[in-house]
């Protein structure tokens, strides 16, 4: 492990370095998403905009797709609800049983995937529930919660307490004092926990093949057709979905650093 | 619904109010009545009860029993937006997802007030901040934010205004003139003003009445200079500016005043301004009412005189000097002499006698920890 | 933890007030009952799977309810290979990842502390791989390292190899894939933890004449610590139940098979319930050993 001060640049170094390594596959992913690929996306047969232009030419792959963003929108939505409410009363309430619900939290964080979706998959088989849309959304809500509730929790607990006081001393009822106070500063902690919800529903793979049952998902998609190969319109789309995620949080951070700097000139 | 628009300030009156936390009791059996338009300062030292009392009033933190009346109506068991108070935070907590004007307007869009933007508008001009009214709290001074916490809560023409200790993070100019303009204010618009503090210089400038916490309980009760001139218990005598404390037994007592032996000396106390008259008693005296002398003084009966003694210790604070002086079998006194042009040369080890005038001391009706009667 | 670092949260935290009441059930019980339901009930109907037996209609994929211990004896004799084989992956794995993680969470948490837009930026950086499906990686890892593709080309060319020998599919493989797919899951809590770190006990130690390899075995390491064991934990148990870059399909062979490999084959294709829910609640039973370890040491209140 490097010290701080074996070199000053060591570090900076080795830091970019290991980005650049972590970025590798997903540079290859967006390149091979150019390939002029017939049958299988694995040699470089040329450059061409094709499969970008025309990525729905294979049906299945939309479709995969589209099934992916919809169960991603409904399971964020349920999931940043019942998160948030966790994460506030995890944070402003003391009581007795706090230790176990944080442990009861935190468990699906580190129980493997295959783990989740084989329970999953077994208790739906006993409730006599067939496999599908409802299942994989129940499941999807189940993994995200948790990372929910640890990105608005960490956002409550920069909320200080007499902010709502106040409130409450300017004659607002508990209900106007949540929506009008304690909801718009705990906006932003919400919002990156349904972006992160979002990410891991849209990416998830192991516990959804176990209970989706027809219908496919994105990534369900990518490893049937791994055996076989896996088209280049995937590429397009994995590429498109990145770099669309990847604007998303840069101009957040952006836009939140001019703020910033506008409010701090201006005083 | 709708807290109505007080016409002028209404009075307080706390009864026999207690609040109990698991582990300790915060407030024991507080009573206080505060006449509307007054300016009252709660004072004590952190712990003392002072900040309890203020959330109770305010709705905050219910009391554990006791009752809560604002202008005669028993308001104890109403939420906090339901009573005609309203609170200027120590911390300020102002909205900082809001502009200053929308968190003046804040209270009275609430209370759905007709035409909040100008009331509010007005606020911020009676604390001359109308020109930052678009402006968000992070991006104003703290005296800035500090007027704006002001603003907020006086457009809601509350019955009664409640400050938190609301200077504590000003420096000493800036509070100062905060100090001047709160009590600017409270005179114009004629509210009753309580003011939770720990700051006695504070508290004695701009309150009509003082109350001294401590522990809970109020030891004593009343205007600045009366407390100043006259404090009751040993506690308030060190919290409210300096004493310096003396402990005996009565072994004198005559029409009009009562003396006590210490060390080879008599200390007397006139019977009006001491609480006890018997038994074993304290009796302090200001640090500011005493003088030093080089030569042993030729004093009448109506002079204390204590000594020899030796200066251990002499500080310059400005204005004054501050001269700790060794009196065997009597212990350290404490004699502050204003630098009025030349300064006394004396110096450390000195020999010097100390003396006051009788009328100046004042007697405690309880003794100062570790000198409880052994007896 | 990790994820604290996304809530845009500076690093003052505020004391709850002492409060609890009817409004802490209402904002409690549906995300608690949901988790009672779809995740502590699944894994107690995997305990109760797992000691099922065979029915007796004999009929496959059907099993009659019972107590039939003997399953967790038979699936640690036949899978002993795949058990042994995860855990040794997720310890290498994990050890690299923490290795390669900590200068980058170190250089991002600590020395960036100044450029508060750069350190974001790096972040994004960090975490960019999750939004790429994972899959997708892992397959091109897969296409980097064909035979045919110009690495290996390059390698047998310089004889390092022999021809006959191949990367994809043997273990090196496997825990590059792993080791890959999780540093995210290390850097952010270790990231979390380094980025609070308060700079002033480097400078006192350094003001006490410990040279940076002290300072950094004394005083760095140690109170990094939380951030190492929420990254281990984070990574450690969910390697090895993974089981895609061990799969045929991607960086693995049928020699690098690991226990989520079992329990995906029993379950989905062989629908021996009872075999693939034995190995789940034992990998199951791992990281409860290792969660209450940690919790008896630093409580719960940094889990979250």
């Amino acid at each position: 492990m490097k010290r701080f001060a074996i070199g000053k640049f060591t570090l900076p170094v080795y830091s970019v370095l290991a980005l650049c390594f972590m970025l590798i596959p997903i540079v290859y992913t967006i390149v091979f998403s150019f390939n002029n690929s017939h049958r299988s996306n694995t040699t470089w047969e040329g450059f061409t905009f094709d499969k970008w232009l025309g990525v729905c030419n294979r049906p299945d792959v939309c479709e995969a797709l589209g099934n992916s963003l919809v169960i991603g929108a409904v399971s964020t939505l349920i999931a940043t609800i019942l998160g948030t409410a966790l994460a506030i009363g995890l944070v402003r309430y003391r009581f007795r049983a706090r230790a176990l619900v944080n442990l009861a939290l935190f468990l699906p964080m580190a129980t493997p995937e295959v783990v989740l979706g084989a329970g999953l998959a077994g208790l739906f088989f006993n409730a006599g529930v067939g496999a599908g849309w409802v299942t994989i959304i129940i499941a999807h809500v189940m993994f995200c919660l948790s990372f929910v509730v640890v990105t608005v929790k960490a956002r409550v607990q920069t909320l200080d307490p007499v902010l709502e006081e106040a409130g409450r001393d300017l004659y607002a009822n508990p209900n106007q004092v949540f929506w009008k106070i304690t909801f718009p500063l705990l906006l932003p902690g919400i919002v990156s926990a349904a972006l992160l919800a979002f990410s891991l529903s849209f990416d998830d793979f192991i516990i959804t093949y176990f209970n989706s049952g027809d219908v496919t998902t994105f990534p369900k998609y990518i490893y049937v057709a791994a055996a076989r190969g896996v088209p280049a319109e995937a590429n397009v789309i994995a590429s498109g979905v990145f770099i669309a995620a990847i604007l998303v949080v840069l101009i957040t951070q952006i836009r939140g650093a001019v703020k910033r700097k506008r409010l701090l000139k201006s005083s | 619904m709708a807290v109505e628009f007080q016409a002028a300030g209404a009075d307080l009156e706390l009864i026999d109010v207690r609040k109990e936390f698991p582990g300790f009791t915060a407030l024991e059996d507080m009573d206080l009545h505060i006449p509307a338009g007054e300016f009252f300062a709660l004072l004590g030292p952190s712990g003392c009860g002072k900040t309890t009392t203020l959330r109770i009033v305010a709705g905050l933190e219910q009391q554990t029993t006791g009752q809560v009346l604002i202008g005669g109506k028993d308001i104890s068991g109403t939420k906090p937006h339901e009573r005609p108070v309203n609170t200027v935070f120590q911390s300020y907590a102002l909205f900082p997802h809001m502009t200053i004007l929308e968190n003046v307007a804040f209270g009275l869009r609430q209370r759905k007030i007709e035409d909040p933007i100008k009331k509010a508008t007005d606020a911020l001009n009676l604390v001359e901040l109308g020109h930052l009214a678009e402006r968000r709290p992070q991006q104003l001074s703290g005296g800035q934010q500090q007027r704006v916490a002001l603003a907020r809560a006086l457009v809601n023409r509350p019955a009664l205004l409640l400050l938190d200790e609301p200077l504590g993070a000003l420096d000493l100019k800036l509070r100062r003139q905060m100090q001047i303009e709160l009590k600017a204010i409270q005179l114009e618009v004629g509210l009753t003003f309580l003011h939770v503090t720990h700051d006695q210089e504070e508290a004695m400038d701009m309150a009509d009445t003082v109350a001294v916490m401590n522990k809970g309980r109020i030891e004593q009760m009343g205007a600045p200079e009366a407390l100043y001139d006259r404090p009751k218990t040993a506690f308030v005598s060190k919290f409210l500016g300096q004493s310096n404390l003396f402990v005996g037994s009565v072994v004198d007592s005559n029409a009009n005043t009562v003396s006590i032996e210490v060390g080879g000396h008599k200390i007397s106390v006139p019977k009006d301004r001491a609480e006890k008259h018997t038994g074993k008693i304290c009796i302090g005296v200001r640090p500011e009412k005493a003088t030093f002398h080089r030569d042993q003084p030729k004093l009448g009966s109506d002079h204390v005189l204590v000594g020899p003694g030796e200066i251990i210790d002499i500080r310059f604070t400005g204005v004054s000097n501050q001269y700790l002086i060794e009196i065997p079998n009597v212990g350290e006194l404490t004699v502050f002499a204003q630098n009025v042009g030349i300064s006394p040369v004396v110096e450390l080890g000195e020999k010097v006698w100390v003396s006051w005038k009788v009328e100046h001391s004042f007697g405690l009706s309880d003794l100062p920890d570790g000198t409880e009667d052994e007896e | 933890m990790a994820f604290a670092a996304f809530g845009s949260a500076p690093a003052t935290e505020h004391k709850s007030p002492v409060k609890s009441g009817r409004i802490v059930l209402a904002l409690l019980m549906p995300g608690l009952i949901y988790l009672g339901l779809f995740f502590f009930t699944p894994l107690f109907s995997l305990i109760i799977t797992s000691l099922e037996t065979p029915a007796a209609s004999g009929a496959i994929g059907a099993y009659d309810y019972g107590f039939a211990w003997q399953n967790y004896v038979t699936v640690l004799q036949s899978y002993f290979p795949q058990i042994l084989r995860s855990f040794y992956y997720a310890t290498v794995a994990t050890l690299i990842a923490l290795l390669i993680s900590y200068p980058l969470a170190y250089f991002i948490g600590v020395k960036l502390r100044r450029f508060p837009l750069f350190q974001r930026l790096m972040l994004t950086l960090v975490i960019a791989p999750f939004f790429i499906s994972f899959l997708l990686r892992t397959i091109a890892w897969k296409q980097i390292f064909a035979d045919e593709g110009w690495i290996m080309q390059f390698v047998y060319n310089m004889h390092w190899m022999p021809t006959s020998e191949h990367f994809l599919g043997s273990d090196f493989a496997v825990i590059f894939g792993l080791t890959y797919n999780f540093i995210p899951f290390m850097t952010l809590p270790l990231y979390t933890t380094l980025e609070r770190f308060d700079i002033r006990f480097l400078e006192a130690g350094a003001d006490l004449y410990a040279s940076p390899a002290k300072v950094f075995r004394k005083i760095t390491l140690p109170l990094s610590m939380p951030g190492i064991i929420s990254g281990t934990l984070l990574v450690f148990i969910p390697i090895a139940g993974d089981y895609v870059n061990a799969s045929r399909d991607f960086l693995g062979s049928s020699k690098t098979s690991m226990i989520g490999t079992m329990v995906e084959s029993d379950f989905l294709q062989n629908w021996d319930y009872p075999s693939a829910s034995a190995l789940s609640v034992m990998l199951m039973a791992v990281i409860v050993v290792l969660v209450s370890l940690y919790v008896r040491s630093a409580g719960t209140e940094d889990l979250l």
